[in-house]
């Protein structure tokens, strides 16, 4: 196999990321599994919104389009739906993708368009310096929760699976084979795929939140995880670690290729 | 032996059959009148011709899909009015820095927020110039007739394609939806955007190669694998700091289009060689004006009209060069001034500007700009 260095742009490092940030050990897991799928660098596309994670695509070598906040699906969705031959990824974090790209999320989940969605989630917004976003935890601290923060998390899972995303998996930046796994089956889904993928952030989370650096950040996604088991819905751990939907469903973008032929357009 | 026929059309009819002839592939759009009718129509003929129609969840998204689309090479399109251009500002500011082909029909109703709902207005003339943030180049179309709506729909694809920029087609609802006979031509001029050579692998996606301002624009998936974002960036598209870079690239973005402006201009005048009393109107407005002026030249009144059929960048040169005799000029708007700025500004005191405004959603009558010709003009 290529080395992740084959998919990056290294002439543009070091990146900007923090010592100990989660990102650089997913976009690792995302290369291997794009390398291990033999992807054409030429016919992908990696897309993204506004924040931390969302400077990962000026790093890799493929098309990449750095977009404005929230909207990286939306962008996506109109790339995939003028060339359905290209393989399309946004890589989007907990604020971008669930706060001002809330709307955006729960749409491309119902069209079932093609696309691979990796939420990066390190439960805060990283880039403006620790705000408290969707997922950050109900009593955690932020700069805008100082008092302990009011809000409900969302559950992404739980989310996206309600609104019809047909591949919907969790792994986390411990759980590194487990999130390369799941990206390929991702870019084996015919149709929307989500992958939660839970980081660290120990500069504007674990330091305000006294769960301490990088390491200790790790330790604390390994003990508070757990795999998921069929059949079971209750689990006493805060992450639960697994493949939540795998399922078949008519693709948008094949659905709109059926109409024009249907209408006796020419392709 | 001419091809041309004649067709009975809708203004927003004729602005699909306009995009499609300029070689539209792509639409998306959110539902909003008085614009509806330009995505209803695209989604029915786009899939005839092996295009693709979306409507998205919102304006925002809408704005996007189109972006995105563009950037696959395709020649893409949405619809608004009002508060969805407001919605759309954001990414068609990203359009302009990314430099991303692409038309946004614009039909003007009666603001702020929902307002009029859906009356005509012009209020939407500065929007169009600066509604987004920051220094931007800006380029606004705006028909007066149906016919209008066909032919400027074509040439706001090819100043997208030509210029490598948004470009904005935006008039009132009144010649959104009249009815009027639009002649097809047999042949239009259709331009299509540069493309770096086949195999340059020295391609870099903001490098000004030509000297133009216009850099070539490869699309996704053919090969050169490069990098757009909306921070400020460099030739090779990746971002930079603050320095002469960002200056630069700023700099060439709005002179690309602000040094092309005599280009660009597209006008009209009437009884303009001789004129001492000059209206200036846009859209329906200035139908009404032209009533006027005919009727102030049959009462031996020297009336003369400019009509600007691109707001931004306002034609100038044309403007000022039938400035000579002119010993007022008259600037009726159906909003409380926007034009009028821009008029004052290239008059630049060489003679009296009025402005005449309306804001009750509805039509200048004839009467109303003749009557107030005839009171500034004593």
């Amino acid at each position: 196999m290529a080395t992740t260095l084959d998919y990056l742009r290294t002439n543009k490092l070091p990146h900007i990321w923090c010592p100990g940030c989660g990102n650089g050990t997913v976009i690792n897991a995302l290369l291997r599994a794009i390398d291990a799928k033999g992807l054409d660098k030429d016919k992908t596309v990696i897309v993204s919104g506004i924040g931390c994670s969302s400077r990962a695509p000026g790093y890799m070598d493929f098309n990449t389009l750095h977009t404005t906040h929230g909207r990286a699906l939306a962008f996506a969705t109109g790339i995939k739906m003028a060339n359905p031959e290209l393989t399309v990824f946004v890589i989007s974090g907990d604020g971008d993708s669930s706060a001002i790209g809330g709307n955006h999320l729960i749409h491309a989940c119902r069209r079932n368009i093609d696309l691979n969605l990796i939420i990066i989630n390190n439960n805060i917004y990283g880039m403006t310096s620790g705000q408290y976003s969707p997922l950050t935890p109900t009593g955690a601290t932020a700069t805008t929760a100082v008092y302990g923060n009011i809000d409900r998390p969302f559950d992404l899972v739980a989310l996206t699976s309600a609104a019809g995303a047909t591949y919907v998996a969790r792994a986390s930046t411990f759980h590194v084979p487990q999130l390369k796994t799941y990206m390929e089956r991702a870019i084996e889904n015919k149709g929307f795929s989500v992958i939660e993928a839970v980081s660290t952030c120990p500069t504007y989370f674990g330091r305000r939140n006294k769960i301490g650096d990088a390491v200790n950040m790790m330790n604390y996604i390994k003990e508070n995880s757990v795999m998921r088991k069929e059949g079971v819905t209750e689990y006493d751990k805060t992450y639960v670690i697994g493949e939540f939907v795998k399922k078949v469903a008519p693709e948008y973008t094949d659905n709109y290729t059926q109409l024009i032929e249907r209408v006796g357009g020419k392709k | 032996m001419s091809q041309n026929k004649r067709l009975l059309l809708q203004g927003n009819e004729a602005c699909v059959m306009g995009a499609l002839r300029a070689g539209m592939t792509f639409f998306a759009g959110y539902p909003i009148t008085p614009s509806s009718e330009i995505a209803e129509i695209s989604s029915i003929e786009l899939p005839k011709v092996g295009g693709r129609f979306i409507q998205m969840e919102d304006e925002i998204a809408s704005m996007a899909a189109v972006i995105g689309a563009s950037l696959t090479g395709q020649k893409a399109m949405t619809a608004t009015s009002g508060p969805g251009f407001s919605l759309k500002q954001e990414n068609i500011g990203y359009a302009a820095i990314a430099e991303v082909p692409c038309v946004i029909a614009s039909i003007m109703r009666m603001g702020p927020s929902t307002g009029l709902p859906t009356s005509p207005a012009q209020g939407d003339i500065m929007q169009a110039r600066w509604g987004t943030h920051g220094d931007h180049p800006a380029i606004c179309i705006c028909p007066t007739s149906v016919a209008e709506m066909y032919e400027l729909t074509i040439t706001a694809f090819n100043y997208a394609e030509k210029y490598r920029t948004p470009v904005i087609l935006s008039t009132d609802e009144v010649i959104a939806h009249m009815r009027e006979g639009v002649e097809i031509k047999d042949d239009y001029e259709i331009v299509n955007r540069k493309q770096p050579a086949p195999g340059d692998t020295s391609y870099q996606p903001y490098a000004d190669v030509d000297g133009d301002g216009v850099p070539p624009l490869a699309p996704f998936g053919a090969g050169y694998r490069y990098h757009v974002t909306g921070l400020a960036h460099g030739d090779d598209g990746f971002p930079v700091g603050p320095g002469a870079k960002n200056d630069i690239m700023l700099r060439r973005i709005c002179a690309k289009v602000e040094d092309h402006a005599d280009e660009i201009a597209i006008y009209e005048t009437q009884f303009t060689e001789d004129a001492e009393l000059l209206f200036v109107a846009a859209g329906s407005v200035a139908r009404a004006a032209m009533a006027v002026v005919k009727r102030l030249r049959a009462e031996g009144v020297k009336a003369g009209l400019f009509i600007p059929k691109t707001l931004w960048p306002f034609p100038a040169t044309a403007y000022k060069a039938c400035l000579e005799n002119v010993k007022q000029v008259i600037v009726p708007e159906l909003n409380l001034g926007q034009m009028v700025l821009e008029v004052e500004r290239i008059t630049g005191g060489k003679c009296p500007v009025s402005h005449v405004g309306k804001v009750t959603g509805e039509l200048f009558s004839t009467e109303e700009i003749y009557d107030f010709a005839m009171a500034v003009n004593k």
